[in-house]
Formats: C-alpha cells, structure tokens, sequence
C-alpha cells in the first residue's frame, strides 16, 4: 500500500473527514464569491491551518483565480490544491540509503519520538542498513527500556547509561559505538522539552553541537517531531526549536486520528522546514516518506 | 512574532470613543472581530468561538460603560466574564469518599497527553491529603510504560499495581479494585493507554473497565497545546466512554490554550487540574478566571502573584522591607531577591505568565546568570555585601578572580545594582511586601542590561 492509500486508509475512520466539508464548500456555492472565501477560511481554520495562514492562502487562491478566468466553484477546487501544493514549497524526500548518517529526534513532550524512532530503525534495518540507538532521555522514566523494546524488536543495540544520567555523555558513548563498528545510521532520542525551557534548550543545543564536533563528515539530519492534534503553538515549538538545532526535517506523528495537521501548512509558511515523514499508524510501515501534494490530496479532498 | 495584545487592538478600535455612554452595535462588532481572531489564534475551535462572538456581542451591544473603565476595556470586561463563566467560574475540586470507602479514578486520553506522569502526580497530591493511594498499571500497549508509572509513584512513595503481560486493561483495573478493597486503600488511579477517540476497540476497553470497576471519575487529561481536534475528541470520549472531570497538561509552555475552552464547552465538565511542569510535584489547581485571561492573551499575572506569594520567605522579605524603610538596600538583600526568583521558577518560569513576553530576546533568559551574580555577590565580603559604598576598584578586582568572571561583569553589576538603590530609595513609601519582586523584575525586562 503507498503512502496516499495508507493516509486515506488512516483518514477513512475520521468522522468528520474534512472533505465533506470541502465538498459542500465546493458543491453548496454556484459562484465564487465572498460567502465562498469565507466557508474556505473556515474550513481551512478547522484543519488547523490558522488564521494568519488561512488568509493568505486564500488571498494567493484569489489571484489564481482571477489570472485563470476560473468562475465555476468546482473548478476552484483544483486552484486550492495548487495555492496549498505551492505553499508547502519543495518538499524533498529523505533517505539514508547512500550515505552514512546520524539523526538527531526533538520535540515537545509527548509527540511521539521514542516510537518514530523506533519505526525509523525498523525501516532502515528492512533496507539493509545497520542502526544504533542513543537513550538519550534520561529524563522520563522508562524512555530507555521503551527504546531497549525497540531495539529488540529490530535487531539495533541500544547505547544507554541509567535514569538521570547526562545525556551528553549517552552522546559521547553512542558516537563511539557508532565510529567503532562502522555502523550506517546512528539515531538519537530525546527528552521531551518544552520549547520555552531555557535549560532545557540549551541542553539539546550541547547534544547537537557534539555531533558536529565528534562527526564533522558524516550527514546529520535534525528531525522535529510534531503531533498533528497540536494547535498553532506547533509554529512557537518551530521557531523556538530552530533557533537551537536547525531542524533539517519534521515528522508529523499521529495522524490517523481526526486532526488533519494543517499546522504544516503553516509552518511552510513561515519556516524553511520540510516534512520528512508522516505517521498513520501504529505499525512501522505506518512511518511513511511525505509527499506534499498526496498530503493535500488526501486531507483536502 | 510581535505579538499586538487584544487590548491594544480595541484600544485602536475604540479610540473615537470617549469613555461614556453606552457600546453602540457597530464598534461591538468591530471589537469581536478581533476578539475571534484572538480566540481562533488561541486555537480555540471554530464552532465555539462563533457561538461565543454572537452570545457576546449580543450581551456587550447597549451595555452601559461603567465609569471608570474605557470602552474597550469595558468590552474586555464583558469578553472576559463570558469566558470566565464558559470555563466553570470557581475552581472545581474532586469530592472524594469518605476514607474508609474506594473512590476510584480512571485516567482516559490521547496518546503523549501524559495521562501516566498526571496520575502518578494526582496520586502524590492526594497521599498528602492523607489517602492511601493505589495504582493501577493498566497501560498494557506502550513498552515501558508499567515501569514508567512505577518509577514515577515510587519517588512520591506510592504503590503500583501491575500484573505480568497477558492480562487485559479490564483485569488488571478488577484485580486491582480487589486488591483495593482487601488491604482498605481509600484511592485507586488506573492508569489506562493512550488511545484515539475513533478508535471502537478501544473506546470499548475504557467503557469496560468502568462496568467492571465502579469508576468515580473519569478524568479526560488534554494536552494543552491540541488544536481544533480538541472538539471531536471531547465529544468521542463523552460520548463512548463517559468523562467527568478533565486534567490540562503542559500548560508550563507558552501555548495560549484555547482547546481548554473547547473542551469545556463540549463536556460540560469542570478542570480539576493544570499541569505546571515536570517536577511531580507540579500538579496545580486550575483557575478558570486566569485560564480565561491566557486565552485572549492577557497572561497570567494573576497567577504569578499567587507564585510569588507561596514561595516568598515571609521573614526574609521582612528583612528586605525594614532595611528598604531605613532607605539601605544591601547587596544581602540583592540576594535574598534573587533566591525568591530562581524559587518562582527562574526567569522563564516567571516570563511564562507575563502578558506581551513573547517577544523578548531568548538570550535575556540565561538562568545562568543567576548563577554568575550570584557568584560575584558570594566574592564579597560580609563588609562589602552589607555596606555597598565600599566597593571600589581593587576591591572589584579581587571580587572578579574570587567568582571566576570577568570586571566588566562585576562593574556592570555594581552599576545596576546602584541604580536599583536609587529606585529603592524613591519608593520609600512602599508598604507592600512583593511590590519589590516587581520592580525588579521590570528593570530585568527592559532590556539586556540587568545582568
């Protein structure tokens, strides 16, 4: 199954599937008019886009409209995929398949990394690719032995040191274990921190920076784990998160529920920060590369 | 993000208006569009922000304007008082049984809300309110998570329940009420796994559990930074499960929490708990009245008063206020100020619940440099700290090598701190015990030359 079959599979248990409410958007209005902009915003809003983001998407569509004569509400529909398709930008893929590479994972607390990384592992080991694991949340407990479940699952070790240790030093360790057995990908966990945690924040800046002393030529990629139930305070968790590390990706986690994740829609906006990976489901096949435009597709209509 | 306040934003709107009479229907409708877009930005959802703006408006058009106030913020004032009122009015507070019954408390929420951290601190709230506590592990799907809630409970001196892989939600929640009821427990807390909302299978486990258990509460835990889901998955929970009460979690970030409001509205039912932090002991009571102020983004300066009031040394800032009424402020006192802050929580702690901060420069945050001034004052001598005019150059210097620091780190202190004494001095007068606390605080927000 591909990644938009799995996401409409995902968004079929939604209840309130955001394309009925496109649909009579759509179907409800005989012309394009301001009542029409105005039930878009709102659906717009429902999905977590915001305000902010809302109208200019909407003030982008209008121009579209006007430069392509469009008059007919239907024909509107395919102006809004492709306002959103060219806001989200290029959206590049990622694999790690050629080269050898380290994975940073951040986020809020409660997001979803431990089992995004956990489904990442899996992943690259069915390509073939050998994983270790750093625990570095030494905070929450039982963070590591979730992570240690993982690693079993998959076959990766896990680099660990006891609840409360510093997590630089589980870096240090994992950098180690990495150079010394050659492996292809090193993923890092985190404790969840709340992006307003000076401390906190400065912590992760620490770990970030030791892969670029330790490992200057080996790839690194930063990803951002965002919760798609998460409102506009995903912009804050962004802004505040690449002023520390400079995420190089984001994975948007859970959702098959019925949020619809527009927030990255948002994000796109203002940030240069590409969505790497979607999760859909419980099961590691659910972490599946994200395509901009499915993703539209498959929220929107 | 510069972030123009609601109250600036009416002001605009309202600034043809002298300050009598009565809100006319245009300048009402004005004021709640912005009030929409400040609610909607708050991720309010909405449905219950366009109910909210039409049973305002109606309440605020012809509403007298009260003398003292401005009409905006006379339409702040009535903005606020619906807001207050659709968030439950007083803070709410679990009624248990008597000690020698049961009452039993389910946990219930999406996955990462931090359903297992809240009920191991729900637990240690309520051992100090002397209950014997029991939980009940029953989160069987997330790895870790029995040894989560064991490790967490185990700080706070509470006893889990768990029983080993196998065995059902349903059966640990049973053998556990038994194991409640033999050894005269007073409460237990099942712990359940995160779940969505659409999810039958599992929406039918939660509804299980309380045929098989006699739950009390149902605690619907939400985390505070949800979006406009925050709706539909109320509305799932009460309705497949049934919830009585909800706990607001992470509300420690800088999320203005509008799903809060959502939620409140859809259930009906009232927020017992906010969590604060990820200490254990940072479970706090909720006040629906500063929630409200959060959302349209007023902060929460109700609420670091209150903060300021708990952790203030009450002899110690005795201590400060008699040597300000002498007209001395000390470089003892700095220090005992100092303390109280980084007790409030540090600096970003304090921020958190200051309106309009959203735009301070992060780097004014470094909690270590509490530590650095705390350093160069603990280099002085008794003499020194006690009697200011004694600094002078040499002095200075060896103050520098004694903390580690730099002079001019040492200079810039001695020069605020000399300005502070001036301030000081000017309020004189003052009688009230934490007005300090502000005034040092403001010098520090103005800009980076505090510290």
């Amino acid at each position: 199954m591909g990644f938009f079959d799995r996401l409409k599979e995902g968004l079929k248990k939604t209840r309130t599937n955001i394309a009925n409410g496109l649909d009579s958007v759509f179907g409800d209005y005989s012309q394009v008019d301001d009542d029409f902009f105005e039930e878009l915003e709102e659906v717009l809003i429902m999905a977590d886009v915001g305000v902010t983001a809302a109208d200019r998407i909407i003030s982008r569509m209008k121009e579209r409209i006007r430069e392509e004569h469009i008059k007919d509400p239907s024909e509107a529909r395919n102006a809004l995929i492709a306002t959103l398709s060219e806001s989200m930008g290029k959206q590049t893929g990622f694999s790690a398949s050629d080269e050898r590479t380290v994975i940073l994972v951040i986020g809020v607390n409660g997001v979803g990394k431990t089992t995004s990384i956990g489904k990442l592992a899996m992943n690259f080991k069915k390509q073939g690719r050998s994983v270790i694991l750093a625990a570095a949340d030494t905070f929450r407990a039982g963070a590591r032995e979730q992570l240690e479940v993982w690693g079993d699952r998959c076959g990766c070790p896990v680099i660990g040191h006891e609840d409360g240790a510093d997590p630089a030093a589980v870096v240090y360790d994992a950098v180690d274990a990495f150079e010394s057995r050659q492996a292809d990908i090193l993923i890092c966990d985190t404790a969840g921190r709340l992006h307003n945690k000076k401390n906190l924040m400065d912590e992760l800046g620490k770990i970030n920076r030791i892969f670029d002393k330790k490992l200057p030529d080996v790839r690194k990629e930063v990803l951002l784990v965002l919760d798609a139930t998460t409102g506009q305070n995903a912009l804050s968790q962004a802004r505040e998160f690449k002023s520390v590390c400079a995420p190089t990706g984001i994975i948007l986690t859970k959702m098959d529920g019925s949020a619809k994740g527009g927030i990255v829609i948002a994000i796109a906006n203002e940030f240069d920060i590409p969505v790497r990976f979607i999760g859909v489901g419980e099961q590691a096949e659910d972490l599946q590369t994200f395509d901009p435009e499915e993703f539209i597709r498959a929220i929107f209509c | 993000m510069a972030f123009e306040s609601l109250s600036d934003k009416l002001q605009n709107i309202f600034k043809n208006l002298r300050g009598k009479g009565k809100l006319n229907a245009d300048d009402v409708h004005q004021a709640m569009k912005e009030v929409k877009f400040a609610l909607l930005e708050a991720d309010v959802n909405f449905k219950v922000v366009k109910r909210f703006i039409k049973d305002t408006e109606e309440k605020a058009v012809g509403a007298e304007i009260l003398n003292s106030l401005s009409p905006a913020q006379m339409v702040i004032k009535i903005v606020r008082e619906q807001l207050v009122e659709l968030m439950g009015g007083e803070p709410a507070e679990l009624s248990l049984k008597p000690a020698n019954q049961i009452t039993v408390i389910m946990m219930a929420g999406l996955q990462g809300a931090g359903k297992t951290t809240t009920a191991a601190k729900l637990g240690g709230k309520l051992k100090s309110a002397g209950r014997r506590v029991l939980l009940a592990a029953g989160d069987v799907y997330r790895p870790a998570a029995i040894r989560q809630l064991e490790v967490n409970a185990g700080q706070l001196g509470l006893e889990v329940f768990s029983m080993e892989q196998g065995h059902s939600p349903v059966e640990i929640a049973s053998a556990a009420y038994r194991l409640a009821q033999e050894k005269s427990y007073s409460v237990l807390i099942i712990d359940t796994a995160g779940r969505l909302h659409i999810d039958e299978d599992m929406m039918k486990e939660l509804a299980d559990i309380k045929t098989a258990v006699p739950v009390d509460y149902t605690l619907l835990t939400v985390d505070a930074m949800t979006g406009q889901d925050a709706v539909a998955v109320a509305e799932d929970f009460s309705e497949k499960v049934g919830v009585d009460g909800l706990i607001v979690t992470k509300l420690d970030g800088d999320t203005r929490g509008g799903a809060v409001l959502s939620i409140r509205s859809v259930t009906g039912k009232p927020v017992y708990y906010a969590g604060m932090g990820e200490k254990l002991s940072e479970l706090q009571e909720f006040y629906p009245d500063r929630m409200a102020s959060r959302i349209i983004g007023m902060g929460d300066v109700l609420s670091l008063i209150e903060k300021a009031e708990q952790t203030a040394d009450i002899e110690e800032q005795k201590k400060v206020s008699r040597n300000l009424r002498k007209g001395q402020f000390t470089y003892d006192d700095f220090l005992t100020q100092l303390n109280q802050m980084k007790r409030m929580g540090g600096l970003s702690g304090i921020m958190s619940m200051l309106p309009g901060m959203k735009g301070i420069d992060p780097d004014q945050l470094d909690e270590k440099q509490f530590d650095r001034v705390e350093a160069i004052i603990l280099s002085m001598t008794k003499a020194e700290r006690s009697n200011p005019k004694l600094m002078n150059p040499s002095r200075k210097r060896r103050i520098a090598r004694g903390a580690g620091v730099d002079i001019a780190e040492v200079n810039r202190l001695v020069k605020q701190f000399e300005q502070m004494q001036k301030l000081m001095k000017q309020m004189n007068g003052m009688r009230k015990h934490g007005g300090l606390g502000n005034i040092f605080g403001n010098n520090l927000f103005r800009g980076k030359g505090m510290f």
